[in-house]
């Protein structure tokens, strides 16, 4: 198991007003994405638990482009990893922030 | 079986039961918006166990509970996720539905519902599942002897496996679709202790026609056979909620008769079909291939109703 955590900057909040969201399952080759409202507008805190080690490069990549495509301000989300390959990662990132986006 | 292909509407009532998410299920199951969880996931009350392992965890572990109305009547419902480690029950996912059951005798909900999806007990934590399955049996008597029917939906891609299926045969009522298989040990397990020449677990047909809905139904463990889709298990859970037979002694003593009743008329057979048969199916060999409409007429036309003993 490897613990990984990314904080950025972001120019604004996202949009709605869903306090929480979860979607995916833990399951091999997929994850679960927890999302929450609670940290300040402009930014946001990404923390994943991966059942796979030695892949904080590409975690990085890929929550650096869902933050800088989304803009996800005020998100804490917390990932729970069961070896999802990146594409499915940015898929649950995308998922969860058009969860949260309902008003 | 029926084959149809998966429903891309985005109702969720007509999704199929079987590849809907646990939350996916109790939302289209009750009424809208009216699920309210207990211990939801931002609580991040996980297994403690799993990490010795290298395992990840769930938010979840794999147990949804909480509180919410079928047709407008208080229900307390949980939902295995049957993806997270096979919907197995550990100490976390097996506390949390005695944690509901008991809840239950305080808050006398019109019915409780699982809905299982499940190969029974997680082997990373082995003790506290076996026990939690222990302390599950227990508090679903304590339940139903208040009065409160306990109603199991079974129709997940794990289905209702080891002390899950000792579970089941503690509900009040069950609802099964064809994709829901009901048993203890499943068809790899009976095969390594026993062998291919006992149980042949690649015999998917064998597999289904042995543990599946319908075979089920005919015999009397399930109390109604259903689509795979949430509406129908929406229905059908509604409707056995006031079937539910009461939990006393002339109850279990009549329960006991029909199972050593079963097992005199059945016990020499070989297949499920010759059960079918003997049951005074005219086409054994077609059960399997037959949609629910079809079958309910079958089941009609028996000449004796499925005896309602698991």
């Amino acid at each position: 198991m490897e613990k990984l955590s990314f904080r950025h900057k972001t120019t604004r909040p996202l949009a709605g007003t869903q306090a929480q969201a979860i979607t995916g399952v833990v399951a091999s080759g997929n994850l679960e994405v927890l999302l929450e409202r609670n940290l300040a507008a402009d930014t946001c805190v990404v923390e994943i638990d991966t059942a796979i080690n030695g892949y904080g490069d590409v975690w990085e990549a890929v929550v650096a482009d869902f933050v800088a495509r989304r803009q996800p301000g005020g998100l804490r989300i917390t990932i729970n990893d069961g070896g999802a390959r990146p594409d499915t990662v940015a898929l649950r990132l995308l998922q969860g922030a058009r969860l949260m986006e309902a008003v | 079986m029926d084959l149809k292909p998966v429903s891309l509407s985005a109702d969720p009532q007509v999704q199929s039961w079987y590849e809907a998410s646990a939350r996916a299920r109790l939302a289209g199951l009750l009424d809208a918006g009216s699920f309210a969880e207990f211990i939801g996931p931002e609580q991040r009350v996980m297994s403690p166990h799993l990490p010795l392992f290298d395992l990840p965890r769930a938010f979840d572990d794999g147990m949804v509970v909480g509180r919410g109305a079928l047709d407008g009547r208080p229900i307390l419902a949980a939902a295995q996720e049957g993806r997270f480690m096979g919907g197995a029950f550990g100490e976390i996912h097996g506390a949390k539905l005695v944690g509901l059951l008991r809840a239950a005798l305080a808050e006398t909900p019109a019915a409780v519902l699982i809905l299982f999806d499940t190969g029974g007990v997680r082997l990373q934590e082995a003790n506290a599942g076996e026990t939690a399955i222990a302390e599950i049996m227990r508090a679903i008597a304590q339940v139903r002897a208040a009065g409160i029917p306990v109603i199991g939906l079974i129709g997940g891609r794990a289905g209702c496996y080891g002390g899950g299926g000792l579970i089941a045969g503690t509900c009040a009522r069950l609802v099964v679709s064809e994709g829901g298989r009901i048993s203890v040990s499943g068809p790899e397990v009976i095969e390594t202790n026993r062998g291919a020449e006992e149980f042949d677990s690649r015999d998917r047909a064998l597999v289904w026609r042995t543990m599946g809905g319908k075979h089920r139904r005919l015999l009397g463990g399930a109390d109604a056979f259903v689509d795979d889709t949430i509406a129908a298990f929406r229905a059908a859970a509604l409707a056995q909620i006031d079937r539910a037979p009461a939990f006393d002694l002339a109850t279990l003593e009549a329960e006991q008769a029909r199972l050593e009743a079963r097992l005199d008329r059945f016990g020499d057979t070989r297949d499920a079909t010759e059960i079918w048969g003997r049951l005074g199916i005219n086409d054994p060999a077609a059960v399997p291939g037959l949609t629910t409409r079809d079958f309910d007429a079958v089941l009609a036309g028996l000449p004796e109703a499925p005896h309602d003993a698991r």
